[in-house]
């Protein structure tokens, strides 16, 4: 559902402004998620089931600590535990909190054919409005993050909201109302990039010399970001991209390439009808004699005569 | 009186046009989801869920049909030498100077090119629709694959459009064509004027 409260910036398949009108005063929000501070507890997997009132299958335990195993309609968020060793002899648990980024130029938004099924927020929330999805899939093509989930109930895309129903009351998303070590805060979006440059330079000394602040530029950014330990190596969790942008592919599916093709059809349709009362119809002479050899007159000819 | 000769019998004529109407219907859901500014078209299949729905069944039944279709005509359909001549009075055959125009058998070159653009591009839709399927065949694919499908998907469908409004325009154009696909009969002056290659071969004359 549309939260009245929140301005809204963009709209899925529509070529016409979004309502506006009070998005000046709108803050930019950030979700900022420091791995170094991630115990693992899954306490923002719990208050995500319960705030949003969503109800996994349990699955079977297959050795290790990842439960569930990937994010679904019913888990909008997951821990992703990957065991490296960054430095020879030195094994590090790195525990990433997976979920929506909130892309500042959200690719989902992007590849929607349906008209107000996502809506990003003049505060950078993007959100889903499952009641206008037709279950195309086609965000799925357009997230680089690999994010949205078809639901096989009722064949809708669902995903992290960001908690918006919270977020527009002037609430934290319920994962950082939650997290027991503050490795979830909630704020502005510079606020957020401010209090990860404290957390990145305390780690740095402590020997992290490659921490730093995961805000993707190639997606110009984004509303959930993370604090890295290796910051240089963000494969290391659990494949998170390194430069993330929306696939070329979907740039030019969904590009100026589409209204050029219609209008290349509607062109095609033009041409023609001013073919047609221009050089006009082939129209055969039912006593046209029998021989191909004496010329046939042309219909412009004869329209003459 | 006009003489009338069998060009096409009711089995092709209605394997025609369940095919025409199957594509008016794919083409109409189709690009619905094809550009905002077609969404609209929706509304005719029951809302966006339903286009959803039923676009895919549509373009699964145009290909079967399709299929019966071009198994009739594909062998009058063969590229012959006489083709590349044609093609090259193409000019002539669209300002109206027929007078230029080689004879042709019972397709000329232009309706043979229609006719094997849509060989490639309904097996292309067909196979690129499937991989994008949802809910029952997309969750097999990887992503990468299906952003691949969308983009041949939208394309080959664009190719077939056009091709189709040149279709219907040369239908409208050339009077006396649509008979031929309505009662299956065209006058043997049209026959004559249009198809002398074939109207011999049907006549003997």
């Amino acid at each position: 559902m549309a939260l009245q409260s929140l301005d809204i910036k963009a709209r899925s398949a529509t070529t016409t402004p979004s309502p506006d009108a009070r998005a000046k005063g709108a803050i930019p929000v950030a979700k900022l998620i420091d791995i170094s501070k991630c115990i693992g507890c899954k306490a923002c997997q719990v208050a995500c089931m319960e705030w949003n009132n969503l109800r996994d299958e349990i699955g079977t335990n297959v050795g290790v600590y990842d439960n569930p195993m990937d994010l679904t309609d019913q888990s909008w968020t997951v821990m992703r535990f990957s065991e490296v060793e960054v430095q020879q002899g030195r094994l590090e648990w790195l525990i990433r909190k997976d979920g929506c980024m909130h892309c500042a130029d959200p690719g989902c938004l992007k590849a929607c054919p349906s008209p107000g099924a996502i809506v990003q927020y003049a505060n950078g929330i993007v959100d889903f409005h499952e009641e206008n999805c037709i279950g195309c899939g086609y965000c799925l093509t357009g997230c680089p993050f690999n994010i949205p989930r078809i639901s096989k109930k009722d064949n809708k895309a669902y995903k992290c909201t960001l908690c918006s129903d919270r977020v527009g009351v002037g609430l934290e998303p319920a994962c950082v109302k939650t997290c027991p070590t503050g490795a979830i805060v909630f704020g502005s979006k510079d606020d957020m990039i401010h209090h990860a440059e404290g957390r990145i330079a305390d780690l740095k000394e402590r020997g992290y010399q490659n921490a730093g602040l995961y805000d993707p530029q190639g997606v110009s950014g984004t509303h959930v970001m993370y604090v890295l330990q290796h910051a240089d190596k963000p494969e290391l969790y659990a494949n998170l991209p390194k430069d993330p942008s929306i696939s070329p592919l979907v740039s030019l599916w969904k590009g100026v390439t589409k209204p050029l093709m219609s209008l290349g059809i509607g062109l095609a349709v033009f041409v023609g009808f001013f073919h047609y009362v221009t050089v006009g119809p082939k129209v055969v002479d039912e006593d046209e004699p029998d021989s191909a050899d004496p010329p046939r007159p042309s219909e412009p000819i004869k329209e003459r005569s | 009186m006009t003489t009338w000769i069998r060009r096409y019998s009711a089995r092709e004529r209605s394997n025609h046009w369940l095919v025409a109407i199957l594509f008016i219907f794919s083409a109409l859901s189709g690009l619905a989801l094809f550009h905002p500014a077609f969404f609209f078209i929706a509304h005719l299949f029951g809302g966006g869920t339903w286009n959803r729905i039923l676009h895919p069944f549509i373009g699964v039944l145009l290909s079967l049909f399709f299929i019966a279709l071009a198994a009739r005509f594909w062998r009058s359909n063969a590229f012959i030498p006489a083709d590349r001549v044609w093609m090259k009075h193409i000019g002539d055959e669209l300002c109206n100077r027929d007078e230029r125009l080689p004879e042709v058998g019972k397709y000329n070159a232009g309706q043979k090119y229609l006719f094997w653009t849509v060989v490639v591009t309904v097996p292309t839709l067909l196979i690129s629709g499937i991989v994008i399927w949802q809910p029952w065949f997309a969750p097999y694919f990887p992503i990468g694959l299906l952003r691949v499908a969308v983009v041949i998907h939208a394309l080959a469908a664009w190719i077939m459009i056009l091709g189709i409004v040149v279709h219907v325009y040369a239908a409208i154009w050339v009077k006396g064509s649509v008979r031929a696909m309505t009662r299956g009969t065209v006058s043997e002056a049209w026959a004559k004027h249009h198809h002398r290659a074939w109207y011999r071969e049907m006549t003997g004359k």
